[in-house]
């Protein structure tokens, strides 16, 4: 069965058709791209199945129930969480402090006005684990605004893990950041989700990145899906290759010039 | 690994390190000081929990409340009420009904108010607080209007009857008794919200605070934890006003309007609404200025006014801020 269908989903913004008619479905552990030019829909659509904008009309089937009339917080609850484009953290506490927070909510234990935070040491203990997967373990009582970028957006992505989401949305985690990092932090987020089974879906522009870590990607432009496919079937695609290189050919993803 | 040290101040142990001296003074002090001076500290301690409830909201979840007299107010009529219509004197049973009161009427207002933030909040708070005030100045054959309700002392029992206040000497034996039930009453209103503040719904609500959307991304339900902070706050504030009543012997209107919304307003923020213990220094500086202020001049307002904005301007964190941060440099030596 899919872990998430949607169906004939759409959102204009007036006359821009920011996601147009998007029927996709995404199956259990699967590890799914989604990519395209800029203005595509790519960062909307993922706005839609988590809540953040409405839908115009259609469908979200989540584990077979319907949620596209549910609120954000339902849909974290059902298990489907993400990180941001744009960081979005909790900038004057500490990293141990959000990561802790993410766990509080997800044990329910938010609500609770009358124990100390810190002498949860069983949430104590997983915050750190938590820290340790995603190599944040020697900034642990550093304030998140004082991390590089890299490190917010792996601990962008940690906040988003600690959930324990069924679906992860990872809307751009590698930008905004070197080269040399953007390995370090796809190789980091890849094991932790590979190792933990969860299904996810990332929005990326780096090709390299997305032929080496996915198992189908979806191409869109104007709001629509183009194409979808595994990574050899896509590198293989002129049309592709054309809206996302401006140029076609067997080798047009792995030129260099 | 070092410490955590988050920004809302220096460590646990720290913190309890300077609390302990400071309590063991204040329980002392009656002891070396006249009378009035003793009186003076109560409503500054008064004036403290009041400060602690609002900065819950403030501090803490980001909602500037300029209403925060109508909860003042409701716990001070709440024990006038019972005096002038069922004469009771018991301050156990004035705690106990009034918080029942502000605690619903918190409810309703917060219910409304939270609804909206920023300036939409403000103004909704400030214009809940008017109601009451309109309601106690113009129900005058309820509220004494603008005379007000009398809350003698002389009737008062404390302790459930243990302590009461006839006979010789009976101003001082009051001035000193209820210090110490006003200062033990702070101490556990201190300890209560330290506790809540760094508890996991505290986080949650400073979580709020610095983002409200990544929050509800976490599954933090935003609106229901304003509420519930509001209703805290709000209860640490009638119970502020609670206490104060028998201190100030008479309750009116101007207790409810929204200059003193504004009063604690500026104690929060004087003492440094980004620190747990602003707000308590703020209330008792604050009070000390007013009262030299108002028996310095007839222009006190301006005075007041004048010293207020140069303390702001020049401790933009307020004064427990300002002395952490001071105090952090001095540490990194």
């Amino acid at each position: 069965m899919n872990l998430l269908e949607t169906i004939n989903l759409k959102k204009y913004f007036g006359e821009t058709h920011a996601v147009d008619d998007v029927s996709l479905s995404i199956a259990e552990r699967e590890f799914v791209s989604l990519v395209g030019p800029n203005g595509a829909g790519k960062t909307t659509l993922v706005n839609v199945i988590s809540a953040l904008v409405s839908s115009d009309s259609g469908k979200i089937l989540f584990k077979g129930d319907d949620i596209t009339h549910t609120s954000v917080t339902e849909r974290v609850e059902a298990g489907i969480a993400r990180s941001f484009q744009i960081v979005n953290l909790f900038d004057d506490l500490t990293t141990f402090d959000n990561v802790t927070l993410a766990i509080f909510s997800r044990q329910g234990k938010t609500g609770n006005p009358a124990t100390l935070a810190h002498l949860d040491h069983e949430v104590s203990a997983e915050a750190d684990a938590v820290l340790g997967q995603f190599n944040l373990t020697s900034k642990r009582n550093e304030r998140v605004r004082d991390l590089a970028q890299g490190e917010r957006k792996l601990l962008d992505v940690a906040l988003a893990y600690a959930l324990k989401p069924k679906l992860l949305f990872l809307d751009e985690p590698t930008s905004g950041v070197s080269t040399r990092d953007k390995g370090q932090i796809m190789d980091t987020i890849a094991s932790v989700v590979r190792g933990e089974g969860i299904t996810a879906v990332i929005i990326e522009h780096d090709m390299d990145v997305v032929f080496k870590y996915s198992d189908r990607i979806v191409v869109m432009q104007q709001g629509a899906i183009l194409a979808q496919g595994t990574p050899d079937a896509i590198r293989n695609n002129d049309q592709v290759a054309m809206i996302l290189l401006g140029t076609s050919g067997p080798d047009a993803f792995t030129r260099k010039d | 690994m070092k410490n955590n040290a988050s920004r809302t101040g220096p460590s646990t142990l720290l913190i309890l390190a300077c609390a302990i001296p400071i309590v063991i003074v204040l329980v002392a002090l009656p002891k070396f000081v006249d009378t009035y001076q003793t009186q003076l500290l109560t409503y500054g301690l008064v004036y403290a929990i009041a400060g602690l409830g609002f900065n819950l909201l403030l501090g803490y979840t980001g909602l500037l409340s300029f209403g925060h007299s109508a909860y003042f107010g409701l716990g001070a009529y709440s024990a006038a009420f019972m005096v002038r219509y069922f004469g009771v004197g018991s301050m156990e049973i004035y705690i106990l009904g009034g918080l029942l009161i502000t605690g619903l009427v918190t409810a309703a207002f917060g219910y409304v108010s939270v609804r909206h933030t920023r300036i939409f909040f403000g103004i909704l708070t400030l214009a809940l607080s008017q109601v009451l005030w309109t309601l106690a100045y113009k129900f005058f054959w309820v509220t004494g209007g603008t005379d007000g309700l009398r809350v003698p002392f002389a009737n008062l029992t404390l302790l459930g009857g243990l302590i009461d206040f006839k006979g010789r000497d009976a101003y001082q034996a009051f001035t000193q008794n209820y210090y110490y039930y006003v200062l033990f009453l702070f101490c556990i209103c201190t300890i209560l919200m330290w506790v809540i503040v760094h508890s996991p719904f505290g986080k949650a609500l400073q979580a709020i605070r610095d983002n409200e959307t990544r929050a509800q991304f976490l599954g933090i339900r935003i609106r229901r934890y304003r509420w519930f902070a509001f209703q805290l706050s709000g209860s640490f504030t009638g119970l502020a006003g609670i206490l104060w009543v028998p201190l100030n012997g008479l309750v009116t209107p101007d207790i409810l309007y929204w200059p003193f919304s504004g009063e604690i307003v500026f104690m929060t923020v004087l003492g440094g609404f980004r620190t747990f213990t602003g707000p308590i220094v703020g209330a008792v500086v604050f009070n000390y200025l007013k009262i030299y202020a108002v028996a310095s001049t007839a222009y006190w307002q301006m005075l007041l006014g004048v010293v207020l904005v140069a303390l702001v301007l020049a401790l933009p964190t307020g004064i427990v801020g300002t002395l952490s941060r001071l105090f952090g440099k001095f540490r990194k030596r």
